[in-house]
């Protein structure tokens, strides 16, 4: 059958097996090997991936399920060559070891932070509960997500302080101008 | 590699088109909403089938929680994120955030569904429990019409429902009567395991005294049964730690647990016990904390 949808942005059509799961299209048909493929049976949390905007275990989504919507994978994270902010926490906090758990973890994270800016420490943990880090790197996980949360703030303030200035700007023109 | 054996993938646009393809299908077509269940099956080859009927599409009609001074009716297609973050929900039936809160991890929950979770009838699963303690009723379709069945006559046995082959699970009707409240608790060896053992309770009650009171177990026995014999006891009166206790030892006795890999029979007969007495206790303290009339 013929499958298509929007992939980090990009429309994609491609010819499918009914039960190919979408884990297997991303990785083998499509050569987005970021996305890991792990216990094969929704538990470990590798394979997450954005369906439509929601976290979703791309190993019991079948390929076809995904058709016409819109998948966001861990390629599709970083912009321009910079990284997103729940990236540079995962390297500022030494956030992976062996890096097989990452690309679900940052996909998990980034969904949290989107719908809740500031978690604490509980709700970090409570929203990757359903990843597995097989080298227990948890306290450092947790860390990495606490630093892109502060510095998701700090670059709103940035944007908040550089927006009062313009506001300040326009007000004094006027005075200016007379 | 766990991959299903092949089957045709077809998708559908509306309930009624879902049903004529399940009519023209019949046994060897299945639906698929969240797949969390079904597709596991499928991968094991516990499942097979020549057609899936993908009806995610139908969320727009399927998925509601909608509220009657009655009834709360709560589409098929409704996924569990969505029963957990409904603060409506919650204070009608905290029972369901209770067990929402505890049902796979956040990720699954974005994909898994009310009726999907029926549908699946596995005697573990969390919501068959919550539904038989609310009293729910099931709307089932087909190309013929529309019936109502109780859950007692929906759930026939594990993995076994009232659903037939052309049918399709539409609606969950929860009847809400006054002066009312209800918990849920479940013990799980790990976040988002199955349960070892998960108990619902609800409590009815007025001037003091019990109404009336349901209490629904998962995971100790065949199906996920309500306790009637706990409903006779308690009604009438007036609710204590004796009664609970009471209560508590007719639910060790009246499941069926098998020793497997999550714990004994003898410990599941244990927890049953244990978290009757705590479900029924926390129902009866919302109901003092929150009084809200009209509302369970």
């Amino acid at each position: 059958m013929q499958v298509s949808m929007t992939v980090n942005g990009e429309p994609v059509a491609e010819e499918i097996e009914g039960r190919l799961l979408l884990v297997h299209f991303l990785r083998d048909q499509l050569r987005l090997t970021g996305t890991h493929w792990g216990c094969d049976t929704s538990n470990c949390g590798t394979c997450v991936v954005w369906l439509d905007g929601e976290p979703v275990k791309s190993c019991t989504v079948l390929a076809a399920m995904a058709g016409g919507k819109q998948v966001r994978t861990v390629e599709g994270l970083e912009t321009d060559g910079v990284l997103d902010p729940i990236q540079q926490g995962f390297m500022e906090c030494h956030g992976l070891q062996c890096g097989f758990c990452t690309p679900g973890m940052l996909m998990t994270a980034r969904a949290l932070l989107d719908r809740t800016p500031n978690p604490s420490e509980h709700q970090i943990r409570e929203a990757i509960s359903g990843q597995i880090c097989r080298c227990t790197g948890y306290a450092t996980i947790v860390r990495s997500v606490q630093w892109a949360s502060e510095n998701r703030i700090a670059e709103r303030e940035a944007e908040r302080e550089a927006e009062r200035a313009a506001t300040r700007t326009t007000d004094r023109e006027p005075e200016v101008a007379s | 590699m766990q991959v299903p054996a092949p089957f045709e993938y077809e998708r559908a646009t509306s309930v009624d088109h879902a049903i004529g393809l399940l009519e023209r299908l019949g046994d060897s077509a299945r639906l698929i909403a969240g797949g969390h269940s079904l597709l596991p099956m499928m991968k094991l080859r516990l499942v097979n089938l020549e057609y899936v009927i993908d009806i995610n599409d139908l969320h727009g009609e399927l998925g509601y929680i909608r509220f009657t001074p009655d009834e709360v009716r709560i589409g098929a297609l409704t996924r569990h994120r969505e029963l957990l973050e409904s603060d409506e929900l919650a204070g009608i039936f905290p029972i369901f955030r209770d067990a929402e809160r505890v049902i796979a991890d956040p990720v699954v929950r974005n994909r898994g569904t009310l009726g999907g979770s029926l549908c699946q009838a596995d005697p573990s699963e969390d919501l068959s429990a919550v539904c038989t303690t609310l009293d729910a009723s099931c709307v089932i379709r087909s190309a013929t019409g529309e019936r109502v069945v109780s859950m007692n006559q929906f759930h026939r046995g594990p993995y076994e429902t009232a659903v037939g082959d052309d049918e399709m699970l539409l609606e969950i009707r929860i009847p809400v009567r006054s002066g009312g409240s209800s918990a849920y608790e479940k013990v799980e060896r790990r976040a988002g395991d199955w349960a070892v053992t998960s108990c619902g309770a609800a409590v009815w009650m007025d001037d003091g005294k019990i109404v009336d009171a349901r209490v629904g177990l998962a995971a100790v026995g065949p199906n996920t049964t309500g306790i009637p014999e706990i409903s006779a006891l308690l009604r009438g009166r007036a609710p204590s730690e004796e009664q609970y206790a009471q209560a508590g030892a007719i639910a060790a006795r009246s499941c069926s647990p098998t020793t497997d890999m999550r714990g004994t029979a003898e410990y599941k007969r244990h927890l049953a016990d244990e978290l009757t007495r705590r479900t029924l206790r926390r129902a009866v303290a919302r109901i003092a904390q929150a009084p809200r009339p009209g509302g369970l």
